[in-house]
């Protein structure tokens, strides 16, 4: 039984949502799973958060390396939540002047935005910047023109890097129209036109016949591997 | 010399990376840009929607990608408003909202003083679900988004009353991230409306990284696309000479030429990332040659 039901909630799932595509009347019932999905997607959430504490809570316990990062991530997730869950505001509503924190939670000046503001934002803003002196560093040390794929490969880049930037039209945008299509810009555009559409759509189609085939053989309860059986 | 150069500390590369990048943006370098066929098909298919059509904007990004995407979000932002249609904002992403918030702050508060929220455009916040609520926005799109982010219900503000489904809107603009994202519009909810009289017109605007994925479809699901920080920049030229068309002394304001200056720092950074892999594959060589002759 236990393993029965979610066999037979994933079938009527997936059936149902199928149908709808081709039965209108089934539209009803297609919604009605989205939002069920949508349902599970909210406790997801909790459960993931449940598992964040968990996991930091008991290094923390242990002491294993690095529980001191625990504390800041705990901490930093305790605030967050607290201000989320209790909407407090910056200013007090007009409909309740005489209530600190009551204005909107997500207002300018209110904790979520200060916490957005002032550290979610250039947090990630810089561990994104830091990728470009990490890849320039990665450039000088790994790329190697050992061999012909890697010649092609660095041929490649090297029309992509320019090619996306005035560096193309600087150095070979004197071209003659007649050999207008060998400008850095244009060759970079043709390989991205040409070539990278090419492999993609063949990994694109791929996919979607792969995807095919397994959605089937979980709608038809063949393959339960979702369930963590190992089946 | 070799030696040197063999052993040599990355931190030098980071420096030389930081200055790549930081000499452009103080001296304020800025490169003319000349519109690739990917931007001019994209802003061709916002342009030539006629005046007051429904236009979805989903901002499906974050602070992380805002460098890359923010300055193209302006530019639809400001296209659609130049050309007088109706904006809906969703996000699919957790902190997409503040980006919306900021680009209507930035742009339609203070340059469209005359657009109302609720009648010009309606930010309707995030939802989370990801290919859910594309396909739920799809069958009703009032029960997908039952409120703005103020707190007023989809049936009070006027601006909403003509619409029950996706496929009530004359384009959709993703700016998109990763996932979900350009992709998964495409997949769920541009496809099937491409085949009716008058097709969804679809516009990405998307990372360089996703590139390479999201180009597949186009021309077939996708009508244009703006490609990372230099599609933002074409763009970017082509909606400010939208804008100044007819005043030859019009002066475009700093905000409307940010995609045009952080493609100094990239063309620095792009110059000094083939110089380094010029320079470690010399190196490389040179190594070897010494060590089959040693």
């Amino acid at each position: 039984m236990k393993r029965l039901v979610p066999l037979w909630i994933a079938s009527i799932a997936g059936i149902t949502v199928i149908v709808s595509n081709f039965i209108p009347v089934a539209l009803g019932m297609s919604d009605l799973v989205t939002q069920m999905f949508q349902v599970l997607a909210a406790v997801a959430y909790v459960l993931g958060a449940a598992s964040i504490a968990k996991v930091h809570l008991g290094k923390l316990s242990a002491k294993r390396p690095g529980w001191g990062y625990s504390i800041v991530v705990l901490g930093c997730f305790a605030i967050t939540l607290f201000a989320g869950l209790l909407k407090i505001g910056a200013l007090p509503a007009d409909r309740a002047p005489y209530l600190p924190y009551s204005g909107k939670y997500d207002s300018e000046g209110s904790v979520v935005w200060w916490i957005y503001e002032y550290a979610i934002s250039p947090i990630t803003s810089t561990m994104f910047a830091m990728l470009a002196f990490y890849v320039a560093s990665a450039a000088f040390r790994a790329f190697r023109a050992k061999n012909v794929e890697a010649i092609l490969l660095l041929g490649t880049a090297f029309i992509i890097l320019l090619g996306r930037t005035a560096a193309g039209a600087y150095l070979t945008g004197w071209f003659p129209d007649e050999i207008g299509g060998l400008k850095l810009e244009n060759l970079s555009l043709y390989i991205m036109l040409v070539f990278n559409t090419a492999g993609n759509r063949a990994i694109i189609i791929g996919i979607a016949l792969g995807v095919a085939a397994t959605s089937l053989r979980i709608l038809l309860q063949i393959d339960r591997s979702y369930l963590g059986s190992g089946e | 010399m070799l030696r040197f150069l063999e052993t040599l500390d990355r931190r030098w590369i980071f420096l030389a990376m930081g200055l790549a990048v930081s000499i452009p943006i103080l001296l304020e370098l800025r490169f003319p840009e000349k519109s690739g066929s990917l931007t001019d098909a994209a802003f061709k298919a916002i342009n030539e929607l006629p005046k007051g059509s429904r236009v979805l904007l989903s901002f499906d990004f974050d602070p992380a990608s805002e460098p890359e995407l923010g300055p193209m979000a302006t530019s639809f932002v400001r296209h659609c408003a130049l050309r007088g249609y109706k904006m809906y904002f969703i996000s699919l992403w957790p902190f997409g909202p503040p980006m919306i918030v900021e680009k209507i702050g930035e742009v339609l508060t203070k340059d469209f003083p005359n657009l109302k929220p609720g009648v010009d455009f309606v930010d309707l916040g995030f939802q989370a679900g990801n290919e859910a609520i594309m396909t739920q926005a799809k069958s009703d799109f009032k029960k997908t988004f039952p409120r703005d982010t103020s707190g007023i219900a989809v049936d009070q503000i006027p601006m909403m009353a003509e619409i029950r489904t996706t496929r009530d809107f004359a384009a959709i603009i993703m700016v998109s991230a990763g996932y979900p994202g350009g992709k998964e519009w495409i997949q769920y909810v541009i496809t099937p409306e491409r085949g009716r009289a008058v097709p969804l017109r679809a516009v990405v605007g998307c990372t360089g990284v996703q590139m390479p994925q999201l180009i597949p479809y186009y021309p077939g699901q996708l009508d244009g696309m703006i490609g990372a920080i230099k599609g933002a920049a074409e763009y970017e030229t082509l909606v400010n000479a939208l804008a100044n068309t007819g005043d030859a002394m019009a002066v475009t304001p700093p905000k409307y030429l940010e995609a045009v200056r952080r493609m100094g720092p990239q063309l620095f950074a792009h110059v000094l990332m083939v110089s380094l892999i010029v320079l470690g594959n010399v190196i490389y060589f040179a190594g070897r040659r010494r060590g089959a002759t040693a």
